[in-house]
Formats: structure tokens, C-alpha cells, sequence
């Protein structure tokens, strides 16, 4: 509401307006950001966005529904994986089917990993942002066994198009369980070693505790999901509210944090990595037999009627609102970017701090710009 | 280990392809969903909401196990301030619009709200035609997804606090995901402009 319009506001005697982007290193991709400064201090923002947009939803308007697919995983292309599930579960919701158990199970694993894979990312090169060099090296070689393990899945590594409407193309391929056990095995100690580098780092602590405050009614009142919002201290998850894939058959927990800065959503993904972990050794170890793939017919066409459909992305709450006129093409396909809405809290966290916790904050959102654009 | 799908659970086997008139027949027999035919809605909620809001509360229907309710863009904001204060629904997930051609009024805006407290998401839709309530002062979500809405459908809504575009460049011509934008046409026209030629086919 009191989204400042820094162009038009009056600057003060000793303020500035500064230039961020769009060819930052550090605002992760095309982001351009106007700061409003009195000094060094940020008095107000701006964002603007839209370099990579390329109309997914205008195209997903003038393509069949299995057409579309390979669409999404451009959208947040370091968590394609991810992308795919919500949108093939949300064409299986508009058309009344449900994938077999087994690929419910082969689905939640791949997300799982996903996530990991996800945050790993983001792990690496908020640290990097923030001036440490060591760990971006550390989780590029764990993120590396879990693109291995996509890529001797389906092929791919990064845009997967790893499920289909209807659940998977492809069975798992020989070895695939004890490639993912060893992953795990492994895994608990490689978060040890991120811990040991950062959590009582001073550096680290000094540039990430009390910078980018979210309170929870703010993070309520902005649309923040995922770990924005569970760091703000709301222990929801739509794994949890909704669940989805086969997430109800698993054991794992919500981490919160308590006071919604930096330091506390660095935790929260910490922890949602080692629960992710879980998540994954409890599936691999129960992946039921059967068919892998339900008979939804070849050409996919859903009665007309709309519907909404959400899964706890990596980012954040990631949902897909389709209307069909009962063709085979969706009327109307809506992407709820998890991004793009946890990006309009910047504003609200970036007040007050100064140019370099700018970096801190944007890093802390998570944001890729392939899906804030669309 | 290629899996010959020999054993089908009972699906509808080729339920949306299939039949002439697959809403009514082919939905029975899957477990999950109920049958993609959208249902009336009648429950302790929309019996509130009429009251409250009387002939603005339109048809309330239950599809795919989601409530959708349509209310009248005159009360729109009212309704949303209530929701939001009385019956909990605190979050705003998404705000978007659908373009009917050939309907009056021609766009429906949709909001899907969802209540921490209830842990119920509820689907209002807003029959428009170009101008609709703003229900920034409700949900602070509302703003960038109004402004999205306004970039992608030319929707304005009314006392929105700086409506402009967000996605797509300030000069931009026309609104892209109206049923009537052809994406064609508007390379064309960029390439008559540009190029001084006919086609860039």
C-alpha cells in the first residue's frame, strides 16, 4: 500500500536514487532494483521486473495439456522437478485421475531431491554474495549427485520433464534405490560441514541476524510462502495442509523460525534439507510395486470446470489455477509464482538497512527470475 | 524393469476421450475426486455470505471439492473485508483473471483466498467488464498481482495505488492474454513498424 513510487517521490536534500541491475551478479539473474539512499542507508525500493518475461501462460493457452509440460520446467529452472509435479497433478485433479501408488512415491522422491538440490543452490551462492567464497564449492558437488541421479532418470539435469499427466514415463533404472541411499548416507555429514562453515560463523552471523526483518503479519499480509513465511515463525507447509504426491505416508517436520530475519530462514532451509533427507530414506526404502502410469487416455482432454492446485515448492507455494472448456487445451492457465509474490515483500525488509544487506536480502528471498517473469 | 501396466486400478478408462458426455457418465468411478460436473454449494459460509450481502452473492458451486462463490463487483471490496475480518480468510494466494469473450461482462477476476486458521481455501469470482474494485487495502498481496492482472488484461482496478504495468515494458501496446491479443498479429505489426516491410514471415 505504501509501495513507494521512488521515480516520482520527492528525494530529500541528501538522498539519492542507485541503480541495482539488472546486470548485478547478485541480484540472481535479471533483477533491477531502484534504492532510494540517504547515504548509505536504503530509504525506499523499487523492483522492477520483466527482462525474462516470455508469456508462459499466453502459451500455455495455444498448447495441448501434455504439450505444455516441458513449458514449466523453464519457469523456475533450477527446480524443474518441482514444477512438473504441480502442474501434471493439477491436470490430473481437472481430470479426475490419480497417478498409481508407485509413482506417487518415484514423485515425492524426485522432489524431495529436488529440494535439496534447490537449496543447495541457493545455499552456495548466498554465501558467495555475502562474502564467503568456500561454500558454493561444497554444495555444487553434492547438487552435482543429485542432477546425476536426474539425468540417469530421464536424461535430463536441470529442465527435466521427469513426470507425465498421469504419473511417470519412465520406471526407476537398475540401481536407482542404492544410488539414492548412498546419496542420503552421505548427505548428513555434508550439512554438517555447511553448519560448520557458516551457522556460528561470525561474519556470517554479524551480516545475516536482525537484517531483513519479515514479522509474521507482514509476511501474512505480503503472500509469503515457503521458507519466507516459516521463517517468519508460521509453521505451515502445504506438504502438511494439503498433502499431495504421497506426502502423507512420511515423517518429517516443519522447521520455523523465531524472528524472520536472515539468520533464521538460512536455518529454516538448513533444516528442511535434513528433513528432505528423510523424506527421501522413508520413501526409497517403501517404493510400492505396480504400474507407474494411469490410464488417462491419449488424448487429454478434461471435462470443462476449473481448478486450483498447489505443492510446496523449494520457493514456496507454487500453484496452478486451470479453466478447461472440455478441449484439449487449457482456456486458461494460471502459474502462482512463489517467487514473484515472496519478492514483493522486499520492499517491507529492505527499509532501513544499508546497500550491502540490499545483497543479504535478495538472497535470503530465494527468487529466480525465470519464474518471477514468467 | 519396463512396467507392461498389466494390472489397471479401476480408472475411468478413457473417461475424458471416450464417452459423448463424459461429466455425467465416466466420473463415478474414480476414488479421489468427486465428478468433475461442478455442484451447487450450500454450506454454514455462503449461508453467511447471503445474508450479509444478499442478491451481490451470485451462484456458489462446489468443483472438484473446491468452493467457488461469485460475487457482484459492487460489493466485492465489502465482501473481502469481510472475509478476511470475521470469517479468517487472512492470506490472499493469487488474484488473476479470466477472459470470456464472448460473455457480458467479459472478465471474471478470481481470488483464491486461504485461512491459516481454518485451513480452507475459498474461490471468489468477480464478473467484469474492465474496471474492478481494488482490494489492496485488504491483502498488501493484492498489489503486484493487481498490477500483473491490469498488464495482462487491461482489468483497472479502482483505487489500486500505482497501477501500471509490471511485466511488460511501460510502451507496450494492447494486453496479452486477452482471448483477442494475437501474438501473430503483434509480431507483424513490430516488423511494419520497425522494418518499413510487410512481413517478417
Amino acid at each position: 500500500m505504501d509501495q513507494p513510487n521512488v521515480t516520482t517521490t520527492v528525494l530529500g536534500a541528501d538522498e539519492i536514487i542507485l541503480n541495482m541491475g539488472p546486470q548485478h551478479p547478485s541480484t540472481h539473474g535479471v533483477l533491477r532494483v531502484k534504492l532510494k539512499l540517504d547515504g548509505e542507508k536504503v530509504t525506499g525500493s523499487e523492483c522492477i521486473i520483466g527482462y525474462l518475461h516470455r508469456g508462459v501462460e499466453k502459451i500455455g493457452e495455444n498448447r495441448t495439456y501434455p504439450q505444455f509440460a516441458p513449458y514449466v520446467d523453464r519457469t523456475d529452472y533450477v527446480a524443474a522437478v518441482s514444477n512438473g509435479l504441480g502442474y501434471c497433478e493439477a491436470v490430473e485433479k481437472l481430470l479426475g485421475a490419480e497417478a498409481p501408488p508407485r509413482a506417487r512415491w518415484v514423485r515425492t522422491i524426485l522432489t524431495e531431491l529436488q529440494r535439496i538440490a534447490s537449496h543447495l543452490l541457493w545455499l552456495g551462492t548466498h554465501a558467495l554474495d555475502i562474502g564467503a567464497i568456500t561454500p558454493v564449492f561444497y554444495t555444487f558437488r553434492e547438487r552435482e549427485e543429485i542432477l546425476k541421479i536426474f539425468e540417469k532418470y530421464c536424461g535430463a539435469r536441470l529442465t527435466t520433464h521427469a513426470f507425465r499427466i498421469g504419473g511417470l514415463l519412465y520406471e526407476t533404472y537398475d540401481g536407482f534405490e542404492e544410488e539414492v541411499k548412498a546419496f542420503c548416507r552421505d548427505f548428513e555429514k555434508k550439512v554438517v560441514e555447511y553448519e560448520e562453515l557458516l551457522t556460528e560463523n561470525r561474519i556470517w552471523v554479524q551480516r545475516t541476524r536482525n537484517v531483513g526483518i519479515l514479522t509474521p503479519q507482514d509476511a501474512i499480509d505480503m503472500g509469503a510462502t515457503g521458507p519466507v513465511l516459516r521463517g517468519s515463525g508460521i509453521r505451515w507447509d502445504i506438504r502438511k495442509a494439503f498433502p499431495y504426491a504421497a506426502y502423507d505416508q512420511f515423517q518429517f517436520d516443519i522447521p520455523i523460525g523465531e524472528r524472520g530475519d536472515t539468520y533464521d530462514r538460512y536455518l529454516v532451509r538448513m533444516e528442511e534439507m535434513r528433513q528432505s533427507r528423510r523424506i527421501v530414506l522413508q520413501a526409497v526404502e517403501s517404493i510400492p510395486e505396480g504400474p507407474i502410469l494411469a490410464r488417462v487416455g491419449k488424448v487429454i482432454k478434461p471435462p470443462p470446470g476449473e481448478v486450483y492446485h498447489s505443492i510446496e515448492a523449494p520457493k514456496g507455494e507454487l500453484g496452478y489455477y486451470i479453466v478447461s472448456d472440455g478441449t484439449t487445451q487449457p482456456y486458461r492457465l494460471r502459474i502462482r509464482p512463489p517467487s514473484f509474490i515472496n519478492l514483493e515483500a522486499f520492499d517491507k525488509m529492505v527499509r532501513g538497512h544499508l546497500v550491502a544487506d540490499v545483497v543479504a536480502i535478495i538472497g535470503t528471498l530465494d527468487i529466480v527470475l525465470g519464474e518471477v517473469d514468467r | 524393469m519396463m512396467d507392461e501396466q498389466k494390472k489397471e486400478e479401476p480408472k475411468p478408462a478413457e473417461a475424458p476421450a471416450g464417452e459423448a458426455k463424459p461429466a455425467a457418465a465416466a466420473p463415478k468411478p474414480p476414488a479421489k475426486p468427486a465428478g468433475p460436473a461442478p455442484e451447487p454449494l450450500e454450506n454454514d459460509l455462503v449461508r453467511r455470505l447471503r445474508a450479509r450481502f444478499g442478491a451481490a452473492v451470485g451462484e456458489a458451486t462446489l468443483d472438484r471439492k473446491q468452493a467457488i462463490v461469485v460475487i457482484g463487483r459492487e460489493r466485492l471490496l465489502d465482501a473481502c473485508r469481510y472475509l478476511k475480518e470475521e470469517e479468517k480468510f487472512d492470506f490472499l494466494t493469487d488474484l488473476t483473471a479470466v477472459d470470456w469473450l464472448t460473455r457480458s461482462p467479459r472478465f471474471a477476476v478470481i481470488l483464491n483466498l486461504y485461512s491459516f486458521p481454518r485451513n480452507e481455501r475459498l474461490r471468489l469470482k468477480a464478473p467484469v467488464d474492465d474496471a474492478c474494485p481494488s482490494v489492496t487495502s485488504v491483502w498488501g498481496t493484492a498489489d503486484w498481482l493487481e498490477r500483473e492482472c491490469f498488464d495482462m488484461f487491461g482489468i483497472v482496478f479502482e483505487g489500486h495505488p500505482g497501477l501500471k504495468r509490471i511485466l511488460l515494458p511501460d510502451e507496450w501496446k494492447g494486453h496479452p492474454l486477452r482471448k483477442d491479443y494475437d501474438i501473430l498479429k503483434q509480431d507483424t505489426d513490430w516488423v511494419r513498424e520497425n522494418l518499413g516491410i510487410e512481413s517478417g514471415q
